[in-house]
């Protein structure tokens, strides 16, 4: 026993003394492998830990921080707010977990959406914010994916997409459904005109962000080992009373059953979006990353560097 | 219990079992009791009235799924003529969840589609109590682009309990088959009316639901999520369903007001299973009269006033 558990009150002593050898702030533990890892260096690799590799679920404001460049940012629609059209409420009123969720996150709700510029090329980038109410999509997040759209498709620059979401919102019930038919119709207008759309699956995705905009990408990606389906594992399992297979819905499934072009590890988002949007506007070879100084001496991001000494554009002629 | 008769319709299931014994006396015996046989009746129908002017959200959800309720393959011989049904997605298989053909409405050539629950034990089996897999929504997407080739209408009959959740549709991509079918309706250049006959539910129904024009019987039921799955999330407990059917607010009155549904389509009294050729004939009504309206629209104002609409939804 440690001098310090002797002066401790007995009833603080052991309980719970293990998990607080990882004191807050300074140190995390790695929710897969559980090794300690010092915060500075797991965000200095977005928050990928440095150890196993597994990619922490991170909030909507530092996925943008990280993916786009440092200037030239701005945020947009923020005046979009959640509406209580059918005034919900279960145990507890929508309203009140609405407020409640906006104090604990400091969002309006669960889509943040940006302009600005990968690798200097202009685009609009909108991220779900998974802590609030597990990303679900309600009119807030289907009007403002909606507005971001129509922005780039205006514009004609690309638009990126990270989803995180449980689905649908179930307290606004009809409308949080129609949002999948409104934001797959705005999808459709940028295709049709040409505007790329990149879809990047975060973990978790499901229901009805899954079976609307998140796979609805010209190029869909997933981050590695991210869980995305339709039905969650538990709605299956109690359907077919059978236990699901290992990796079942993980990013590796679904790129084995077509359903994502490719997994790409965090560090190398910035560079491999980059790389493949010059492609599709046309523009000649992109810039290593460079907004991110940090990631520069990464080994990772290196690799990804020197891939990005890519083909030029064909010629359209033919 | 009447298994025939929900159960709050027990009172009017045991005024008709009444009825039907006077009857058989009445065959036999001289008595004159049709003066009797028709009170019952009348009391009979305005039970029926009383009980079904007083439904909760949660009684809805139920008549939707009666297990007479008339499904697609009920309707379409009554509402259409020359239904040829069209199989296959052409990439993996024939889903029987989701039945399509071309057909025609008083003569008009038109491509109908919609979900089938099977009626017999080995008919739901066959048709998986409808709930499609991605081969069903790609069968459906092929005809729809096949009707704007040659200028078909698309008329949607929308009765499911959802898409398939299972390790097989999930593997063949079932959001992705959905998500195409949202993405294409929106812009198919052509009529697109969407009915919801009995249970719209979720992902599932909207994957053939997105249209010019969308209604729903009078005690037919659309919802984001079953009320019993609501239920599991936020009370822990499916037996909150009816509390859940209420706060989602699942019936065509709510979804009218909410400015989603665009038309009730009024039901036989008790429900349309109790006189199915009179539900088939309002449906053929009202989808001729909505026909009638979008094509006298040209298709450029058509399509952009689709996607108005789709805009607006929840503004």
């Amino acid at each position: 026993m440690s001098w310090i558990d002797k002066i401790l009150p007995s009833g603080v002593r052991r309980e719970g003394a293990k998990r607080s050898s990882v004191p807050e702030g300074l140190w995390k533990k790695c929710v897969k492998c559980e090794a300690v890892l010092y915060r500075p260096d797991l965000e200095r690799n977005d928050d990928v830990c440095p150890k196993c590799d597994h990619h922490m679920r991170i909030g909507a404001r530092r996925r943008l921080d990280i993916f786009l460049d440092r200037d030239g940012r701005e945020e947009i629609f923020t005046d979009i707010e959640p509406v209580d059209r059918l005034k919900f409420k279960d145990k507890k009123r929508y309203r009140d977990r609405l407020s409640q969720a906006q104090k604990e996150t400091g969002e309006k709700d669960a889509l943040i959406a940006m302009r600005g510029t990968l690798a200097g090329q202009p685009l609009v980038c909108v991220a779900f914010e998974f802590a609030f109410h597990g990303g679900s999509m309600g009119y807030a997040v289907g009007e403002k994916f909606t507005r971001a759209a129509q922005l780039a498709l205006r514009e004609q620059i690309p638009l990126v997409c990270f989803s995180a979401s449980g689905g649908a919102r179930m307290q606004e019930a009809l409308i949080s459904l129609m949002q999948m038919a409104k934001t797959s119709a705005v999808l459709e207008r940028l295709k049709q005109a040409g505007v790329p759309y990149f879809s990047v699956l975060t973990d978790p995705i499901y229901g009805g962000v899954s079976a609307s905009l998140a796979l609805l990408g010209d190029v869909n990606i997933a981050e590695p080992d991210a869980r995305a389906g339709f039905a969650g594992p538990n709605i299956i399992e109690q359907t077919i009373r059978q236990k699901l297979p290992k990796g079942f819905q993980r990013s590796e499934f679904l790129l084995e059953h077509g359903a994502i072009d490719m997994i790409v590890h965090r560090n190398d988002m910035r560079d491999t979006i980059a790389r493949l949007l010059a492609k599709f506007a046309g523009t000649p070879v992109v810039e290593r990353s460079d907004s991110d100084s940090d990631s520069e001496d990464d080994s990772a991001s290196d690799e990804a560097g020197e891939a990005a000494v890519d083909y030029l554009p064909d010629d359209r002629d033919d | 219990m009447n298994p025939n008769y929900l159960d709050f319709e027990q009172p009017i299931a045991e005024l008709e079992v009444k009825i039907e014994e006077l009857q058989l006396v009445g065959s036999d015996a001289d008595i004159n009791i049709s003066e009797e046989i028709r009170t019952l009746r009348e009391k009979s129908a305005k039970l029926t009235e009383k009980i079904y002017s007083n439904l909760s959200a949660w009684d809805i959800v139920k008549v939707a799924r009666h297990p007479q309720r008339p499904y697609t393959l009920d309707y379409i011989p009554r509402i259409f003529t020359d239904f040829d049904e069209l199989h296959g997605d052409r990439h993996f298989g024939d889903d029987r969840a989701i039945v399509g053909g071309t057909a025609r409405l008083q003569g008009r050539p038109v491509m109908v589609i919609g979900q089938e629950k099977g009626r017999a034990v080995k008919d739901k089996v066959m048709r998986n109590f409808g709930m499609p897999k991605p081969e069903g929504y790609r069968k459906a997407l092929r005809l729809m682009q096949m009707a704007e080739r040659f200028r078909m209408p698309v008329i949607t009959l929308i009765d499911t309990p959802g898409a398939y959740p299972g390790i097989d549709s999930e593997e063949r991509g079932i959001s992705e088959a959905i998500a195409q079918n949202l993405a294409v309706m929106s812009r198919l250049s052509t009529p697109v009316i969407c009915v919801v006959i009995g249970e719209g539910s979720s992902g599932g129904a909207l994957g053939i639901g997105v249209g010019d024009h969308l209604a729903m019987l009078q005690y037919s039921t659309y919802f984001v999520i079953s009320p019993e799955g609501c239920a599991n999330i936020i009370w822990k407990s499916s037996e909150h369903a009816p509390d859940a059917a209420q706060a989602m607010g699942v019936t065509s009155s709510v979804l009218q007001d909410l400015g989603i549904v665009d038309a009730t389509i009024p039901e036989p009294m008790g429900g349309a299973h109790r006189d199915v050729d009179r539900m088939a004939e309002r449906i053929q009504s009202h989808l001729v009269t909505q026909l009638e309206k979008l094509s006298a629209i040209p298709t450029d104002q058509m399509l952009e006033q689709r996607y108005q609409r789709l805009m607006s939804y929840g503004n």
